[in-house]
């Protein structure tokens, strides 16, 4: 994997929020290659902007100032409706609690990121049933998410954030309120989508287990960005 | 899966929740049709009126009269096709709660200016012959249960005496908007025992009705009429069948007016608890909202999935409502003829039952629709954990 260009450049990130007259810095002058095809856990203390991190790479938050450039695209620059669009091709997204539409079936949740890409009805059910067989769920289409442990919520969940093929997964705690079995399950799966597929993930977590996982540890502390000493590239 | 079944379900997700609305909107539309059919029913005689028949009345008030002379001076008048004349008799029925309008006239005349009035032919003849026939409209005759042949007793209250009458002629209306609660007899009866009991008050006649050749030149005979009892002991205040039964509804304008803010604020009400039951679902749902927006799709997709939800509940309880109507109605009426001989929900009623329905559903969407299209992705995502 080393070599390869990296996919995710970030140059001086800053990022504050506004509470009342209040200025809250959270990110302050972060930069962060991520080459194609690595597993990057991103681990620190409740706070300390983990997520709002993740949400700037994966175009769903602005940064105040910076560069953000992923797969050669400078996303800041990006209108909303362009930067929707390129969501829907480039990213994937897995959520602490799953997020999946409780009235829709572990099959039509997969479907739904391929309402918006125009495949024929015959191939939207290929690519679902593709998806749903590499999370090894093919026997469980007709399911709704309240019929499933939060384990295959969550595999429901992968399916639909790999459905679309894109180059980059993004995890927000996805073992986070998840039992250690199942944890492990998840993590597995999500190696197998870095070595099989070659998908680049990004994942939040607290968990150090789950942070084993990964190639690269790094570590948001106040706003900085730390070097894990124990990386285990 | 197409966005359509997404809504429906969207739309069940708290059944009891929407189940309730649903009901609220039921009722409210329910309410709001009775309401426009009341008004209706009190514009009824207004609807009935022919524009080419004139009521001439005396100018002072309706309650005095006219002499019978008058007849052949308007029949001269140019324009006027047919003349009849009555008598309002105002008579009671076995007890003062049993009211129906009933009147004299010259029943011949009197037919022939109001055709939508149907009689089979033998029972038109009889009614013709017999002095002291009359004819009742076939629901009045179907309420107190009355045959051809029987003898009804009226008491006279302008009129004293007992009064008794044979019914002859039941009529049929020839639409539906006709009334069929009247009551009416030889003006002859009424004026040759008047003429016997107290001579000072025959030969007087309360209204005439006009018959115009073309209701073109209703205004011209109105005038024509009017001028030529001009400074008579008797001055006439003619005006078209319309403008005279205006006049009686103008009396009780207010109610109607009351009646009509009524059945808005009806529709105002349910509003508000549509867009109540609407945020409170959109609010729920903040951080699906935000996962669609999340997964690339738009604000319009959102906009359609919340728009339709809410005017999918509300053209339920709209279409159930309506539906209601129609038996609500015929019971209402039926148990207060004698105050709304019509009482026939319109099709206007349900035109405005639709636009209720669909303003109610818009209006409960916009807020919940702003709120999920324009909240921040990263801030919808974080109302999940
Ligand atoms: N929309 C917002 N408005 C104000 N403050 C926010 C907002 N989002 C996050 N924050 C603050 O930014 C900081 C970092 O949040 P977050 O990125 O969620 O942290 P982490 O994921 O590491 O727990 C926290 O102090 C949080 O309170
Ligand atoms: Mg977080």
């Amino acid at each position: 994997m080393n070599g390869k260009r990296p996919i995710v450049e970030l140059r001086n990130i800053c990022k504050s929020y506004q509470r009342g007259s209040q200025n809250i810095p959270v990110l302050n002058d972060i930069t962060l290659d991520i080459k194609g095809g690595e597993f990057l856990a991103l681990m620190g203390p409740s706070g300390s902007g983990k997520s709002t991190l993740l949400n700037l790479i994966a175009g769903i938050d602005k940064a105040d100032s910076g560069v953000i450039n992923v797969a050669g695209i400078d996303i800041a620059a990006l209108s909303e409706t362009e930067l929707a669009g390129w969501r829907a091709a480039n990213v994937g997204f897995i959520f602490q609690f799953y997020n999946l539409i409780p009235v829709l079936t572990a099959f039509e949740n997969v479907e739904l990121p391929l309402l918006l890409s125009g495949l024929s009805k015959k191939e939207k059910k290929e690519h679902v049933e593709t998806a749903l067989g590499v999370v090894n769920l093919s026997d469980r289409l007709e399911h709704y998410p309240g019929e499933l442990s939060g384990g295959q919520q969550q595999r429901v969940a992968i399916a639909r954030a790999i459905v679309t093929d894109p180059a980059i997964i993004v995890a927000d705690e996805p073992t986070g309120d998840l039992d250690r079995v199942s944890a492990e399950e998840i993590l597995e799966l999500m190696e197998r989508l870095v070595h099989e597929l070659g998908k680049t993930i990004i994942m939040v977590t607290h968990d150090p287990r789950a942070a084993q996982k990964a190639h690269i540890i790094r570590h948001l502390d106040k706003g900085v960005l730390n070097a894990d000493p124990q990386a285990n590239i | 899966m197409q966005i359509l079944k997404l809504i429906f379900k969207n739309a069940f997700r708290h059944r009891l929740r929407t189940f309730l609305t649903i009901a609220g909107i039921s009722i409210a539309i329910l309410a709001f049709g009775l309401l426009r059919t009341v008004v209706d029913a009190w514009y009824a005689g207004v609807e009935a009126s022919a524009a080419n028949r004139l009521v001439s009345r005396n100018a002072i008030s309706l309650i005095f009269p006219l002499p019978f002379s008058y007849k052949e001076k308007i029949r001269q008048i140019e324009g006027v096709s047919i003349v009849s004349y009555g008598n309002w008799f105002g008579g009671i029925y076995i007890d003062e709660k049993n009211f129906f309008p009933n009147f004299a006239v010259e029943p011949k005349s009197y037919l022939e200016l109001y055709p939508e009035y149907v009689f089979q032919p033998d029972q038109l003849a009889a009614l013709l012959r017999d002095r002291k026939g009359f004819a009742a409209g076939r629901k009045l005759a179907e309420k107190y249960n009355w045959k051809p042949g029987d003898a009804v007793i009226l008491k006279g209250t302008i009129f004293p005496g007992e009064w008794e009458f044979v019914l002859r002629g039941i009529y049929k209306g020839r639409t539906k908007s006709v009334d069929e609660t009247q009551f009416f007899f030889h003006w002859n009866y009424l004026n040759e025992t008047v003429k016997k009991t107290n001579p000072g008050r025959a030969d007087q006649v309360g209204f005439y009705m006009i018959g115009v050749k073309n209701p073109n030149i209703a205004s011209n005979v109105t005038a024509a009429i009017d001028k030529t009892f001009k400074n008579s002991l008797a001055e006439t205040l003619t005006e078209t069948e319309k403008a005279f039964q205006m006049s009686f509804i103008s009396m009780s304008e207010a109610i109607v007016i009351a009646i009509q803010l009524v059945s808005f604020v009806v529709v105002i009400i349910i509003m508000a608890v549509m867009a109540n039951t609407m945020a409170m679902s959109s609010r729920e749902r903040i951080g699906e909202y935000a996962v669609f927006k999340t997964l690339g799709f738009g604000g319009m997709y959102i906009a359609v999935l919340i728009f339709g939800e809410s005017l999918f509940i509300s053209a339920t309880g709209c279409i159930i409502g309506a539906i209601l109507t129609f038996p609500a109605a015929k019971a209402f009426g039926n148990e207060m003829s004698q105050f709304f001989p019509i009482f026939i929900v319109s099709g206007n009623t349900i035109y405005l039952d639709a636009a209720a329905s669909v303003v109610i559903g818009i209006t409960a969407a916009i807020i919940p629709t702003y709120r999920a299209v324009t909240i921040r992705i990263a801030d919808g995502l974080r109302r999940i954990g």
